[in-house]
């Protein structure tokens, strides 16, 4: 059973082919990783699944909505690490507040960061940021969660911490797709390694 | 050579004082926009000035064995200019008054004229005397005799004095209802009423008062020779010829002359009929100028509450304006967009002046707009054009990133407007915000223009009343940046509590 299926996606940006041919499917629970050096297409796959970068041709099938955790995370800076979580969920899936903000809790408590609801994105470390935006994007209840570059602002200790926090994400069966340039992350991680080249993949699992 | 005559001829304008051609010439001031019969440019060579005070002017020289040079001077003006020495002497329609005496050397009186009442042909019956204008708004020129009568009348019978910078609108305002009446002299009144249809002059004057010549304090000794000429032409009938030619002769002047020919002092006459309390305010002794200041603050804080009301209800105005303008530029459509760029470049690229004059005075003949509603119109539509280049540039400064991880969740591009993008745009925009703000306050005294009084009118009313710009300067000064600093202080508060969440 597939619940992401990308076909033959091809993806220009400025006149320029970044992404062409790429064709992949994931299963409920699966992690893939997107694995290669940097300018090789991995986040333009992830954006164009995303629906942030137009597609030229082919086909994306993923249940809407979408979680995304970028790269440099992108918190809203003008609000608390608690209400960037609950603000989705209040505002486009119309939960009521008190529900959302004590599941806003709750996920923040699970990532390891419930003592941080208060504080503001510019007080949080990378670590601390990227656990928040983690849970902002599960917070809209995704059945696909799209990570790009995970590991960037991560030490070595605590990339293997994320590793088991994804791991343990797949295992409620969530399909997670990592775009990452770091071969023991992805090895220690996912379940299938896509190499990507050049803005094509080929699967080296 | 020719570098070394071009520095010869810096020189000899560096120091007119050494240049023998120049003792020869009187140089005398006026402001030609007060316009005929006084002082005007030629309609028919407009690098020439004509009128009565131009003969007086013309009079005065060839008595002295002098060449007259017009210099151009603000009336409003006109005795700093006098006191600093920029013409020898000035003849512009001057009111004689006790502070000019007190402060300036200044001639015997060339002419007599009457504060009249001038109203609508169809108040004519009611209105007939300050008296029965209670409540009622007076019009006349800011910091003259007309003035001073109608502060008084303000005291005594509740009027409202409007003041203008010009004697032209305040008849126009007459006719659109803007005022219930104008005081000013005859003169003047006679030309409101023959320009405007509908307008009627009042018989009974409300005071006399003359026209006089001023010259610097110092300057008594050519005051002295000045008046043996005029006292001459008054004798030999030139001056009631110059008067004659212009239209403006009557039974008043030979009485006038009467007076001035049987006293040989300097102030034959008393400097007008107004009561000698009110004349006692002009005076620029010490204690008095203290007193002056006592009497004048409450005006002056009345006037700095009238500046903090139309500085944050304008400046409301261009926050709302200028946040839709800069969401129209960003989201509206390509026709919207360029109407609003043309909108910003037209109101940016215009003097705030002119903007405003077209508001009152140019729209007058399809809506008349209150003073106040045109002042707040123009200073927050004004400001409003500024207020939205500071609010696009600091929307278009939000990270991208913040833009797409808000897409992302799903929310729609106005949610992120208002719940991501505005906010965080807005504290980028606060300092600039700030300084508008404080620009505002300042500009807001532009607005005299269109009859507000606000602080800077009120000063200058003032500095008017007492001759010295020195006291009422430090005061109004004062009361800006008593208004300007705490909001400086606000902003930064704010902004310390952004950066806490």
């Amino acid at each position: 059973m597939t619940v992401l299926d990308v076909r033959s996606l091809e993806v220009r940006r400025g006149g320029r082919t970044i992404v062409a041919g790429v064709s992949f499917a994931a299963s409920p629970g699966e992690i893939v990783a997107l694995m290669g050096a940097s300018g090789a297409g991995k986040s333009t796959i992830l954006r164009a699944i995303a629906g942030l970068d137009p597609i030229v041709s082919g086909t994306v099938a993923i249940p809407r909505p979408v979680g995304m955790v970028f790269q440099f995370h992108h918190l809203f800076a003008n609000m608390s690490a608690h209400k960037n979580v609950w603000l989705a969920p209040v505002h486009v899936f119309k939960r009521p507040r008190v529900e959302a903000e004590e599941r806003a809790r709750e996920l923040l408590a699970s990532l390891g960061v419930g003592d941080r609801a208060s504080a503001m994105p510019h007080e949080l470390s990378g670590g601390e940021a990227q656990r928040v935006a983690i849970a902002r994007a599960l917070a809209i209840e995704p059945r696909v969660l799209l990570m790009d570059e995970p590991t960037a602002s991560l030490d070595p200790a605590r990339r293997g911490d994320l590793a088991a926090t994804l791991r343990s994400l797949a295992r409620d069966g969530r399909t997670i797709v990592v775009a990452t340039h770091d071969a023991e992350f992805a090895r220690a991680c996912a379940h299938r390694v896509l190499a990507v080249e050049a803005g094509r993949v080929r699967d080296v699992s | 050579m020719t570098v070394r005559l071009a520095a010869l001829a810096c020189l000899a304008l560096l120091a007119p004082s050494a240049a023998p051609a120049q003792s020869l010439e009187l140089r005398w001031g006026g402001d030609a926009e007060g316009g005929a019969p006084y002082v005007e440019a030629d309609p028919a060579d407009p690098s020439r000035v004509v009128g009565f005070d131009v003969e007086v002017a013309q009079l005065l020289a060839a008595g002295l064995g002098r060449t007259p040079r017009f210099v151009q001077v603000g009336f409003t003006s006109i005795d700093a200019a006098a006191t600093r020495g920029d013409f020898d002497v000035g003849l512009s329609g001057i009111e004689d008054s006790p502070a000019r005496r007190a402060r300036l050397a200044v001639t015997i009186p060339y002419y007599e004229f009457r504060e009249v009442l001038t109203v609508r042909a169809s108040d004519a019956d009611k209105y007939r005397s300050l008296g029965d204008l209670r409540g009622r708004r007076v019009a006349t020129l800011g910091a003259t005799l007309a003035y001073d009568l109608l502060a008084d009348a303000q005291a005594r019978d509740g009027i409202i004095p409007v003041t203008y910078e010009d004697d032209v609108h305040p008849y126009s305002d007459l006719v659109l209802g803007r005022v219930d009446a104008v005081v000013l002299d005859a003169i003047l009144a006679q030309r409101g009423v023959r320009r405007n249809a509908g307008l009627t002059n009042q018989t009974t004057p409300l005071a006399v008062g003359h026209y006089v010549g001023i010259l610097a304090p110092g300057a008594a000794a050519m005051r002295d020779r000045m008046n043996v000429i005029l006292r001459d032409a008054m004798r030999d009938g030139r001056l009631e010829a110059i008067l004659e030619r212009w239209d403006v002769w009557n039974e008043d002047q030979p009485r006038l002359y009467a007076r001035a020919l049987a006293d040989a002092s300097p102030y034959p006459v008393a400097a007008s009929s107004l009561s000698p309390s009110s004349d006692a305010a002009g005076t620029l002794s010490g204690p008095r100028t203290w007193d002056a200041a006592r009497r004048y603050l409450p005006a002056l804080l009345r006037a700095a509450v009238i500046t903090v009301v139309l500085s944050c209800l304008s400046m409301a105005l261009a926050i709302a304006a200028g946040a839709l303008i800069a969401s129209g530029r960003i989201y509206g459509a390509a026709p919207l967009r360029i109407a609003l760029t043309g909108y910003v470049e037209i109101v940016r690229g215009t003097p705030l002046l002119l903007q405003l004059f077209v508001l009152y005075f140019g729209l007058a003949a399809f809506i008349q707009l209150p003073a106040f509603v045109a002042a707040l119109l123009g200073l927050g539509l004004n400001y409003a054009a500024y207020e939205s280049e500071i609010y696009r540039g600091a929307l278009e400064a939000v990270a991208p990133g913040q833009l797409e991880s808000a897409r992302t969740l799903g929310l729609t591009e106005r949610q992120i407007l208002v719940l991501v993008r505005a906010p965080q745009a807005f504290r980028l925009a606060l300092a600039p915000m700030t300084n508008d703000f404080v620009a505002l306050l300042k500009d807001s005294s532009l607005v005299s223009v269109i009859t507000v009084v606000e602080l800077t009118k009120e000063t200058s009313i003032f500095a008017a009343n007492i001759g010295s710009w020195v006291l009422p300067g430090l005061m109004c000064a004062a009361i800006y940046l008593a208004m300007s600093l705490p909001l400086a202080r606000v902003a930064r508060r704010i902004e310390r509590g952004w950066r806490q969440g």
